[in-house]
C-alpha cells in the first residue's frame, strides 16, 4: 500500500483548472520529485494534499485512510507535514518557540511541555541552528529559517514530509547542504515528496520524479526516464 | 398599489440613494484605493454641513456658493492628513493587512479628534436653515425641490467622477494602484500623490455631500458617526473598492430603506444592518465585487 | 550571590499580590466614596480591555464587538435583577456571553482582517436597532430600570471579576494554547499546518474573553440604575477597549492594563468638567500611539530602561 495517493485530482479555480485529473502514489520511504514549469499546478497540488485547499474532485488517501477535505490540523496529526514555498515562518517568535509549537501541536497524542522541549532543542541540533535559538524567527537569514521551517515540520513527527522548494535562492554550498539534509531525513525513514526547481538536486536525490505541465500528469518515471522524455524536453525547451 | 404610492416610494428612494451613493463614493476611493476604511468620513460630511449652515446664517452665503469653498478645502485637509499620517504609517507596516488595521484605528482617532473640535466650535445645538424648500408636484405626490437639486448634484457628481476616472489620465493612475500599487509604481505612477489625491478627493466629496444634507436634514457636531456607518454599508453592498458598485449600492440602499420604512419605520436600521452583516458573512466582496 | 536574588525576587512578587490584594479588598472601610467609585470605574475599563486583549492581542484580529457583551450582560441583569440574586444574574449574564460568542466566532471564522472588525462592528449596531424596535414594539416604553446596588457591593463583585480575568488571562498566556494564539496572529496558515486546530482555538478564546466583558455589563448595570439600548450598545464600548489597550501596548501583559488604568483614571476626573476636551486628547493620543508606538506605553517604557542601562554601560565602561 502506498503511504500517499491520488485518484483524479482536480481543482477549479473560477473556470480554470489549476490541477486536472491528476493519479499519483508515493510509496513508503521514497524521494519522489514534483516537477514541472511555473505555474503547472505544483504547490496547489501540495495545498490540496496538506489541507490548505480543498479539490473540486478526486481522492487523496494517506496511509490508506482518505483525507480528501480534511482540514490541516488533522492531516498534520495523522502524519503528514509540510514546508511552504514562501517561507511561513512565525516571525516575531523566536526560532525555539517556532519548533516547539510543531512539537506540541503536531502529534495525534497530547505531550508534555518539557518533552516537547527537549524534541525541539534536539531538532534545531539536527538542522543546525542550536546557536540562533532565541532570536525572531524575521531575523534569520533566509536558507536558516528555511531550515526552521525544515525543524518545525519535523517536530510534529511526520511519517511523509511535503518540501516545496526548500533549495531555491540558495547557493551552491546550502543546496549540497540541503541534499544532505534530506538524505538524513530519509534514512530516519520519513518518506519525502518534494517540489524541486534545482535540477541537479533533484535529478541525484529522488527514487522517482512526477512532471506536471498545465495542470496535467504528463510524464512520471526514474531520474533517467523523466531527463531522457521527449514531452518532458519539448514542455521544458518550449519555454 | 396606485401609481401615486409607488411614486411616494420609489422617488424618496432614489432622493435617498442618491444622497448615500455620494458619501459612499468618497469612501469607496479611500477604502478601494488608498486601503483605510476611513471611520472618520462622516466627520468631513458633517464638517461641509456646518461650515455651509454657518456661511448661509451668519453670512448669507449661497449653499451652492460655499460648495465651491467646502469642497475644495476638505480636499486640501484630506490630502495633508493623507501626506501626514497616513503616509507614515504606510511606510512603517510591514504588510498591506497590518496597514489596513492601523490605518483604520488612526481614523478612529481623527473622528474623535474632528468631532471634538467641531463641538468646541459649533456646540452640540441641532441646527438647520431653509433653502429651496418649495414642494413640487411629482406625478400626484409632493417633494420639497431641495431634495430633488440634492439628487440632480448627486448624479452629476457621480457622472463627472465615473468619466474622471475612466477617461482621464490621473483616472487611470488611480486604477492602476487600486489593482495593484506595486506595480503601478514600477509602472511610473508616483503613487504615494496618487493614494493622498484618493483620500483628498473622497474627502471632498464627503465635504459636498455635507453641504447638500444640510439643505434638507438637520445638522449638529455628532451627526458624523450615522453617515460613516451608512457609507460603510453601501460600500461593502457594492462591493469594497468598485466605485461604480458604489454608486448603484447608495441607491439599492435608499430604496430598501424607504420600502422598509413604508412597512415598520422601526425597522429601516434594523435592516441596514441586518444586510450589512448577512453580507459579510455570505458574500463579502460585494455585489459588483469578483 | 546570584541565588539570593533569584529567592528575594521569588518572594517579592506573591508578598506584592498579596499586599495588593488586602489593600483592595478592606479599601471600602477606609476609603471614600468617591474614591471606590473611582476605583470600581477603573477595574471596570481593565475588565473591558484585558478581555479584549486575551482575544485580540495575540490573534491581531481586532473585535469591535465588547459592546454587544457589554449590553448584554446589561440587559441581563434589567430583566434578571428583580427576580433572581445578584450573584445569579453575574453568572448568567457571563453565561450568555460566553454562548453568545461562541455562535459569533463560529460564524466569522472565515472572516480575515478588516472584515472581522466590520462585521463585529455592525452586529453591536444591528442588535442595538433591533432591541429598540422591540422595547417600542412590545414593552411600549425605551428604557428599562435596573434594581440598585450599594457602591461597595459594585465594587467587590467589580474586583473579584477583575482578578478572574487576570488570573485566566495570566494561564492562557504561560500554556501553550497561549503560544498557539500568537502563532495563529503571526501566520495563521502555518499555524493549521502544524497541528494548530486554529478555528476552535479562536472560537473558543473569543468566547471566554466574551464572558468577563458579559460579567462586568451585569454589575455596571446596577450603578446606572436606568438603562436602554443606546445607553446599553453604545459602540464606545468597543472602541474604548481597542484604544486603550494600543495606547498601553497590545503585545505585552501589563500593556492593555496599564492603558486602561491612564485612560480610566483621566476619563473620570476630565469627562464631567471637559467633556469635549478629554474626548480630543483621547483621539489625539490614540492617532500617536498608533502612528509613533506600535508597542504603546510598555513599549516605550522598553525603549527607555534600554538607553539609560546603556549609557550606565557606557559610564562604567570608561
Amino acid at each position: 500500500m502506498p503511504i500517499l495517493e491520488g485518484e483524479g485530482v482536480t481543482k477549479y479555480f473560477g473556470g480554470l483548472a489549476a490541477v486536472s485529473r491528476v493519479d499519483f502514489h508515493v510509496e513508503q520511504g521514497e524521494i519522489v520529485g514534483l516537477i514541472g514549469p511555473n505555474g503547472a499546478g505544483k504547490t496547489t497540488l501540495f495545498n490540496l494534499i496538506s489541507g490548505a485547499l480543498t479539490p473540486s474532485a478526486g481522492v487523496i488517501r494517506f496511509q490508506g485512510r482518505e483525507i480528501t477535505g480534511l482540514k490541516p490540523h488533522r492531516i498534520c496529526k495523522m502524519g503528514l507535514a509540510r514546508t511552504f514555498q514562501s517561507v511561513k515562518v512565525f516571525p516575531n517568535m523566536p526560532v525555539f518557540e517556532n519548533v516547539l509549537l510543531g512539537a506540541l501541536f503536531g502529534k495525534p497524542d497530547g505531550v508534555s511541555v518539557a518533552h516537547a522541549a527537549e524534541e525541539a532543542t534536539a531538532l534545531l541540533e539536527f538542522v543546525g541552528l542550536s546557536a540562533v535559538r532565541s532570536t525572531p524567527a524575521k531575523d534569520l537569514t533566509l536558507v536558516n529559517q528555511k531550515r526552521l521551517e525544515l525543524a518545525r515540520a519535523l517536530a510534529t513527527r511526520p511519517q511523509l514530509l511535503l518540501l516545496d522548494e526548500l533549495m531555491a535562492g540558495l547557493n551552491p554550498t546550502e543546496v549540497g547542504q540541503a541534499m544532505e539534509l534530506v538524505a538524513r531525513i530519509r534514512d530516519q525513514g520519513i518518506t519525502i515528496f518534494m517540489i524541486e526547481h534545482v535540477m541537479k538536486a533533484i535529478m541525484s536525490i529522488c527514487d522517482r520524479i512526477i512532471v506536471l505541465h498545465h495542470g496535467v500528469k504528463i510524464a512520471e518515471g526514474t531520474p533517467q526516464e523523466v531527463a531522457t522524455s521527449k514531452t518532458v524536453i519539448e514542455v521544458y525547451l518550449g519555454e | 398599489m396606485t401609481t401615486v404610492r409607488i411614486l411616494e416610494i420609489v422617488i424618496p428612494g432614489l432622493l435617498l440613494g442618491g444622497l448615500y451613493a455620494l458619501i459612499a463614493m468618497g469612501l469607496s476611493l479611500q477604502y478601494g484605493v488608498a486601503r483605510i476604511l476611513n471611520f472618520s468620513h462622516g466627520e468631513f460630511i458633517m464638517l461641509g454641513a456646518l461650515t455651509t449652515w454657518t456661511l448661509f446664517t451668519a453670512l448669507g452665503v449661497n449653499p451652492f456658493l460655499a460648495l465651491a469653498m467646502c469642497g475644495p478645502a476638505a480636499f486640501v485637509i484630506g490630502f495633508f492628513i493623507h501626506r501626514t499620517l497616513y503616509k507614515r504609517l504606510l511606510i512603517s507596516s510591514p504588510s498591506p493587512a497590518v496597514f489596513e488595521s492601523s490605518s483604520m484605528l488612526a481614523s478612529f482617532g481623527l473622528m474623535f479628534v474632528i468631532q471634538n473640535i467641531a463641538l468646541l466650535a459649533w456646540g452640540p445645538e441641532i441646527r438647520g436653515y431653509s433653502y429651496l424648500s418649495i414642494p413640487v408636484n411629482l406625478g400626484g405626490a409632493l417633494f420639497g425641490a431641495n431634495r430633488l437639486v440634492t439628487l440632480g448634484v448627486a448624479i452629476v457628481i457621480g457622472m463627472t467622477f465615473y468619466l474622471f476616472i475612466s477617461l482621464t489620465r490621473t483616472g487611470k493612475a488611480i486604477r492602476a494602484a487600486a489593482q495593484d500599487p506595486a506595480a503601478a509604481g514600477l509602472m511610473g505612477v508616483n503613487i504615494n500623490s496618487v493614494l493622498a489625491l484618493c483620500f483628498g478627493l473622497g474627502a471632498g466629496l464627503a465635504s459636498v455631500a455635507g453641504m447638500l444634507i444640510s439643505m434638507c436634514y438637520p445638522v449638529h457636531a455628532v451627526m458624523g458617526r450615522e453617515y460613516t456607518i451608512i457609507a460603510i454599508i453601501v460600500v461593502v453592498l457594492g462591493g469594497l473598492g468598485s466605485i461604480p458598485g458604489s454608486f448603484i449600492g447608495g441607491f439599492l440602499l435608499g430604496l430598501i430603506g424607504s420600502i422598509v420604512t413604508q412597512i415598520e419605520p422601526g425597522l429601516a436600521l434594523v435592516a441596514y444592518y441586518a444586510i450589512f452583516v448577512l453580507l459579510l458573512l455570505i458574500k463579502p466582496t460585494g455585489l459588483m465585487g469578483k | 550571590m546570584d541565588i539570593a536574588r533569584l529567592d528575594l525576587r521569588k518572594m517579592w512578587t506573591p508578598a506584592l499580590l498579596l499586599i495588593a490584594l488586602a489593600l483592595f479588598a478592606t479599601l471600602p472601610l477606609y476609603a471614600s466614596r468617591y474614591l471606590v467609585i473611582l476605583l470600581t470605574s477603573i477595574a471596570m475599563y481593565v475588565v473591558l480591555t484585558g478581555s479584549w486583549a486575551i482575544f485580540s492581542g495575540p490573534t491581531g484580529y481586532i473585535s469591535l464587538a465588547p459592546a454587544a457583551f457589554f449590553g448584554l450582560g446589561i440587559y441581563t441583569s434589567a430583566v434578571l435583577g428583580r427576580t433572581s440574586p445578584l450573584p445569579a444574574v453575574i453568572l448568567v449574564a457571563g453565561l450568555a456571553s460566553f454562548l453568545v460568542a461562541l455562535f459569533v466566532g463560529a460564524l466569522t471564522l472565515r472572516l480575515k482582517g478588516i472584515y472581522f472588525a466590520m462585521f463585529t462592528f455592525g452586529l453591536v449596531e444591528l442588535i442595538k436597532y433591533f432591541l429598540l424596535w422591540y422595547e417600542v414594539e412590545f414593552t411600549g416604553t425605551r428604557g428599562r430600570f435596573v434594581v440598585v446596588v450599594d457602591n461597595t457591593t459594585i465594587y467587590y463583585v467589580m474586583f473579584i471579576i477583575l482578578a478572574t480575568l487576570l488570573l485566566t488571562a495570566y494561564l492562557i498566556r504561560r500554556s501553550r494554547f497561549g503560544m498557539a494564539l500568537q502563532s495563529i496572529g503571526e501566520c495563521e496558515e502555518a499555524a493549521a499546518h502544524i497541528g494548530v486546530n486554529v478555528n476552535l482555538l479562536k472560537t473558543v478564546t473569543f468566547a471566554i474573553s466574551a464572558i468577563f466583558i458579559g460579567m462586568a455589563g451585569a454589575i455596571m448595570a446596577t450603578r446606572w440604575t436606568y438603562v436602554d439600548p443606546y445607553i446599553a450598545f453604545n459602540p464606545l464600548f468597543s472602541f474604548m477597549p481597542v484604544l486603550m489597550a494600543i495606547f498601553g501596548g497590545i503585545g505585552r501583559f501589563g500593556g492593555p492594563i496599564l492603558g486602561a488604568v491612564v485612560f480610566a483614571y483621566l476619563e473620570e476626573t476630565l469627562i464631567t468638567r471637559f467633556p469635549y476636551y478629554y474626548m480630543l486628547l483621547f483621539g489625539i493620543v490614540l492617532i500617536i500611539a498608533v502612528v509613533y508606538l506600535p508597542n504603546g506605553l510598555v513599549g516605550l517604557a522598553q525603549i527607555l530602561q534600554k538607553r539609560i542601562s546603556e549609557r550606565r554601560h557606557a559610564h562604567t565602561g570608561r
